[in-house]
């Protein structure tokens, strides 16, 4: 067969294409390409396989193999395991889970936590979907969304009421975490307009506001919430002090939105401002049909951004006593049959933030793909 | 002209109308409402502060702070000076690892951005499983875990390792180095540095003159480092060599003598800088992939080697896109430095903002100036930054 | 319109949140809302700490109990609001909490200067030091040039300062802010030297792996009388706290205990008559039902059940008495009388 085809004459142009040479494709084309095709590149390829085996297997064993799931005390857990901390003792974990959740919330209440993040996770699903029927209504839902869960979880119009100290764990930096982002968008808009607005007096308190919030570490901010400002209430008045925690962590995420949105609205080519103009549309409905839709598409990735740092930045309100998903562990750690098991924690809550943020920061990376319409500003 | 219409009619409602008159009606209201709003707060506070017998003065700052501070490698400071100088020895613990942060983050932030771009499957998958992890872990978290890993893992001050001939001490209580010992003579040597530089600058200039003028290229490169070396080594042995060192010596619980670099400061140096080099490096990988493959063609087909592509071309174009993200990178690490306050490092918010602010209770002093402090030194790197900015900027014509 | 409806909206959301602060009546604040909120620690192994299911327990947390006993008759209806010790007399003043059990010294400052009242000491602690005893150290005054680990916002500090300067020696302060930390670094070497309160010292080297290594010096640097606080002003609500803690001294005192103490309501000795409410109207005197005490002791326990069974030698942290004894026994736990 392959004696016939060399023999076979082929007028100029028409010999069919010969096979790529194997050393090009398959695994071993894929293996010279990426791995071996310099000597530096065969050096790094050498110390990159030593790193993953001298870390990789121990760490695995450490997190499963050895692992030990379910003991009532430390002393139990380390008896099951070769030696004292050969294994991850997530037993520590799983007997607190509970805690970790709902805090504090009572017992028989918690069906309006889990109703909570049930309606999250709709909310979530529904902003996000671009083809989904009814659009605007699932946003009109997102947005009463924030309210609705205040009234399940505080309770008040029918349900018992639950008092903010009842909130901790993954529920306080739920609620921490969402309300800065929910709010935040908002409040940034209004001061990035105001911001680039016409007018001097308006502009200035909208710069001073929004240079001084981010010129400032967010936790000397909780530390004004939590210590001085009461002194900036009517006299014999005060707030929640969640309440106050809230309303710091919002002012400091509108004031990062605001210059994400900023660089969006600069980002726009004058030519749309112009035009804009020249249709007749008043300020109002020239940024709510022309500006705004444009500019909030090319900062989104900036926005996620900020979404994914104030939630990060919600483990900060420890630092002033909250018992926040670190803060609860912390005190957990003090347990005297669970002494010194602070990997085992650390680890657990870098899971559950990794898992959070990652998967925000992939949806924008969609979006923006799916947003791309062709044209770069 | 009788059938005016009644809005038109209301002088009120016209100047309501009319854009300029509105703006100036908003701004007026913006002011009064903003002047009201302030107003009502100071006579809030001036009531609170007189109802619970405080006074709003800063003369704290002149009493004896009665506490001591582990790490002040700068200014003395003892139980019996004043909060103020306790403030000031947090100041420069926070500039500190503030400045060593940035640079470290810096360098770290480049090679993980060019991991990033390797050609290298393994390298680029593995630089990419650790920026994603590093960036979605709160920097808190980062600090804590670094800090129990120092602690725990580095060997007691007593079975210290000795990493370099028996001045060099690797343990828990931190990382020992000799400190060099100045003594008369040293000023002469610090003087032919300056002067090296100040040659090194004019050199330069003179040489790119040259160069704009007639294309001549000195090796200014090479001539600098000649100088800079040099000038101040000749100086130093023709002075006597008029420096030793102090080597640290394991004495009593501690070592004496030498410098130290304590644990607190490198966790929180480290966990700041790998965790703002996470960032850094997405920044350096956009701003290299901003330049298109056509700019690196195009120099070489003038005649450019790789090294002047690169140093001509790529990096000027490249540093244009980095900068201004950068110079939020290290804002970012400046203030995050405050979080030194959960393991112990004396920087401004844990003397100032946490001590004092304790023993005196004084929170509205206290906090006033450590917020006003990071303000400070914010707006010094913003504008430092907008200044390089202006320098780089493309000049459109 | 929409724009309207939400600052409505908002603005009802901030008003809901503000709240008067109770500058007098905190009995009837407290009795109304049906629930006491102490401020506690967040967290310090036998004093306050929350089990696996949240529920908070230890010494100062089983006096926070005690006190909602006596003001709502069941020890169980109490929030913890916990605090650093930075936050602490902010959270009490700003009226986040009803009082304060949170092993907090009585200084002259803090009663005069923070503007707290204290009501009597339920702990008599002092400044110690522990050490490990590999490092054949005996005394305190050999610990020129060591590491000394402490817990900042405290009172610790200020006479570790002190100790080391009136005896001219030289130390470096490794500041931690909290216990659990202090232990790792402790632990790991970090420091040769843990300070901290006594009982504090006695908590975490009960936490060690091995505790027989490590001994506590018998320097005692400070007295820290640690008590309840309140906010001033309330006189009816500090007498309140205050013989809540004479109660459960004076029931050790007299041999009443959560076992007897229903046996004891039929005893003659005309004190214990009075404490339990069967004799007298001390109890409608504090503006309580008459068996405050009684609830009290049935509920959680004379002082030394308390002490037992939190802190006590057959619990981890295995502390003595001492101080903490009755005076009968030589100690300094002493209650006015109830008469």
């Amino acid at each position: 067969m392959a004696q016939n085809q060399a023999k076979q004459a082929y007028s100029p142009g028409t010999h069919p294409d010969l096979p790529p040479p194997v050393r090009t494709t398959g695994v071993l084309g894929w293996v010279r390409k990426n791995l071996i095709s310099s000597p530096l590149n065969i050096v790094l390829t050498l110390a990159s396989i030593w790193l993953l085996w001298s870390i990789v297997p121990p760490a695995l064993n450490w997190v499963l193999a050895e692992a030990v799931w379910s003991a009532d005390t430390r002393k139990e857990c380390w008896a099951l395991m070769g030696a004292p901390r050969d294994g991850a003792c997530w037993a520590f974990i799983r007997g607190s889970f509970k805690l970790f959740v709902y805090g504090w919330y009572p017992e028989p209440e918690r069906w309006r936590v889990n109703l909570t993040f049930l309606l999250f996770a709709i909310t979530i699903f529904g902003a996000l979907r671009e083809n989904i029927p009814g659009k605007k209504y699932w946003l009109m839902f997102a947005t009463a969304f924030p309210f609705i869960a205040a009234w399940l979880l505080l309770g008040g119009f029918g349900l018992t009421p639950v008092g903010t100290q009842k909130l901790g764990g993954i529920l306080l930096t739920l609620v921490v975490a969402v309300t800065g982002i929910a709010f935040s968008l908002p409040i940034g808009l209004a001061l990035a307009l105001g911001r680039r607005s016409k007018l001097p007096a308006l502009r200035a308190v909208c710069v001073i506001f929004i240079e001084f919030i981010r010129g400032v570490p967010l936790i000397t901010l909780l530390f004004v919430a939590s210590t001085m400002l009461t002194y900036f209430l009517p006299p014999g008045s005060t707030f929640d002090l969640l309440m106050r925690v809230l309303i710091m962590v919002t002012l400091f995420a509108s004031a990062y939105i605001a210059e994400v949105v900023r660089g969006g609205l600069q980002g726009l080519p004058s030519g749309q401002y112009e035009a804009a103009d020249s249709l007749g549309l008043t300020y109002w409905k020239a940024h709510r049909l022309i500006i705004l839709p444009q500019a909030l598409k090319i900062s989104i990735p900036g926005i996620v951004n900020t979404f994914i740092g104030s939630f990060k930045d919600s483990v900060l309100v420890l630092i002033i006593g909250m018992m926040d998903i670190l803060g609860l562990g912390r005190a957990r750690l003090n347990d005297p049959e669970w002494l010194g098991l602070a990997p085992e924690l650390y680890i657990f809550i870098s899971l559950f933030f990794f898992i959070s943020c990652f998967g925000m920061a992939r949806y924008s990376l969609s979006l923006e793909k799916k947003l791309q319409t062709g044209h770069k500003y | 002209m009788a059938q005016t219409s009644p809005s038109t009619a209301n002088p009120l409602l016209r100047l309501w109308r009319n854009e300029d008159s509105r703006g100036v009606i908003i701004q007026i209201l913006t002011m009064v409402v903003l002047c009201a709003f302030i107003a009502v707060i100071a006579r809030n506070v001036v009531i609170n502060l007189a109802n619970v017998g405080k006074e709003f003065s800063f003369d704290f700052l002149m009493w004896p702070a009665a506490y001591d501070i582990g790490f002040s490698p700068f200014i003395e400071y003892t139980n019996k000076s004043t909060h103020l100088r306790a403030a000031v020895v947090g100041l420069l613990n926070t500039l500190l690892v503030a400045f060593w942060g940035c640079i470290l983050a810096t360098i770290l932030g480049f090679i993980l951005g060019i991991m990033r771009l390797s050609s290298n499957w393994l390298i680029n998958k593995i630089s990419y499983v650790f920026l994603e992890f590093v960036r979605n872990v709160p920097v808190l978290i980062h600090i804590l875990a670094i800090y129990s890993l120092v602690v725990t893992l580095l060997p007691s001050a007593k079975e210290a390792l000795d990493i370099g001939g028996g001045a060099f001490f690797l343990s828990n209580r931190g990382f020992y180095v000799p400190s060099p010992v100045f003594e008369p003579g040293a000023g002469t040597v610090g003087i032919a540095i300056l002067v090296a530089i100040v040659i090194v600058i004019g050199f330069r200039r003179w040489a790119k003159r040259v160069q704009d003028q007639t294309g001549r290229i000195y090796p200014v490169l090479w001539v600098s480092l000649a100088l800079l070396i040099g000038l101040p080594g000749i100086t130093f042995l023709a002075t006597g060599t008029p420096l030793s060192w102090e080597i640290p010596v394991l004495k009593g619980f501690n070592f004496k003598g030498g410098m130290a670099l304590k644990p607190e400061f490198l966790a929180l140096w480290l966990a700041l800088s790998y965790y703002t080099a996470c960032f850094i490096a997405e920044i350096v990988r956009a701003g290299i992939l901003a330049v298109s493959h056509g700019q690196t063609e195009a120099a070489h087909a003038l005649g450019l080697r790789n090294n002047r592509t690169l140093q001509l071309i790529v990096i000027p174009q490249a540093l244009r896109v980095i900068v201004p993200p950068l110079c939020s990178q290290y804002l970012n690490l400046t203030k995050n430095s405050s979080l030194a306050i959960a393991i112990g490092y004396m920087d401004i918010t844990a003397t100032l903002g946490g001590i004092s602010l304790m023993q005196t209770g004084k929170e509205m002093e206290t906090m006033i100036i450590v917020m006003g402090v990071y303000l400070v030194i914010s707006l010094t790197i913003s504008s430092f930054m907008n200044w390089f900015n202006q320098r780089i900027k493309l000049t459109e014509r | 319109m929409k724009q309207k409806t939400t600052a409505i909206l908002s603005a009802a959301v901030l008003a809901l949140g503000v709240t008067g602060t109770a500058q007098a009546g905190t009995l009837e604040d407290v009795q109304s809302r049906g629930v006491l909120r102490c401020v506690v620690s967040t967290g310090v192994a036998g004093f306050a700490q929350p089990d696996a299911n949240g529920v908070w327990g230890g010494f100062d947390v089983d006096f926070c109990r005690a006190t909602a006993a006596a003001v709502l008759g069941d020890g169980g209806k109490i929030e913890a609001v916990t605090s650093t010790g930075k936050t602490r007399f902010t959270k009490l003043n700003a009226g986040e909490g009803d009082v304060l059990w949170r092993n907090t010294t009585i200084t002259f400052s803090r009663d005069v200067g923070v503007k707290l009242r204290f009501h009597g000491v339920n702990y008599y602690d002092g400044q110690g030091f522990m050490v490990k005893k590999s490092l054949g150290i005996n005394s305190a005054m050999d610990l020129d040039g060591a590491s000394v680990c402490i817990q900042t916002g405290t009172t610790t500090e200020l006479n570790l300062a002190d100790y080391f300067s009136s005896n001219g020696m030289k130390y470096e302060p490794v500041t931690i802010e909290t216990n659990d930390e202090a232990r790792q670094n402790y632990e790991s070497g970090r420091c040769d030297v843990y300070t901290t309160d006594a009982s504090g010292l006695a908590s975490t080297r009960s936490a060690l792996p091995d505790p027989d290594a490590h001994m506590v010096l018998p320097e005692i640097i400070s007295k820290e009388p640690l008590g309840p606080a309140t906010r001033q002003g309330d006189d009816l609500w500090s007498d309140i706290v205050t013989w809540v803690l004479n109660a459960t001294i004076t029931a050790e005192e007299l041999g009443v205990t959560s076992a007897n103490v229903d046996e004891m309501k039929g005893s003659n000795n005309p004190e214990v008559r009075r404490l339990l409410g069967v004799d007298g109207s001390q109890g409608q005197e504090l503006g309580l039902s008459n068996d405050w005490a009684y609830q009290i002791i049935k509920q959680i326990g004379n002082y030394g059940e308390i002490f037992e069974r939190n802190i006590g030698v057959n619990t981890p942290l295995g502390i003595a008495r001492g101080l903490n004894a009755q005076w009968t026994d030589g100690g300094l736990i002493y209650s006015p009388p109830f008469r």
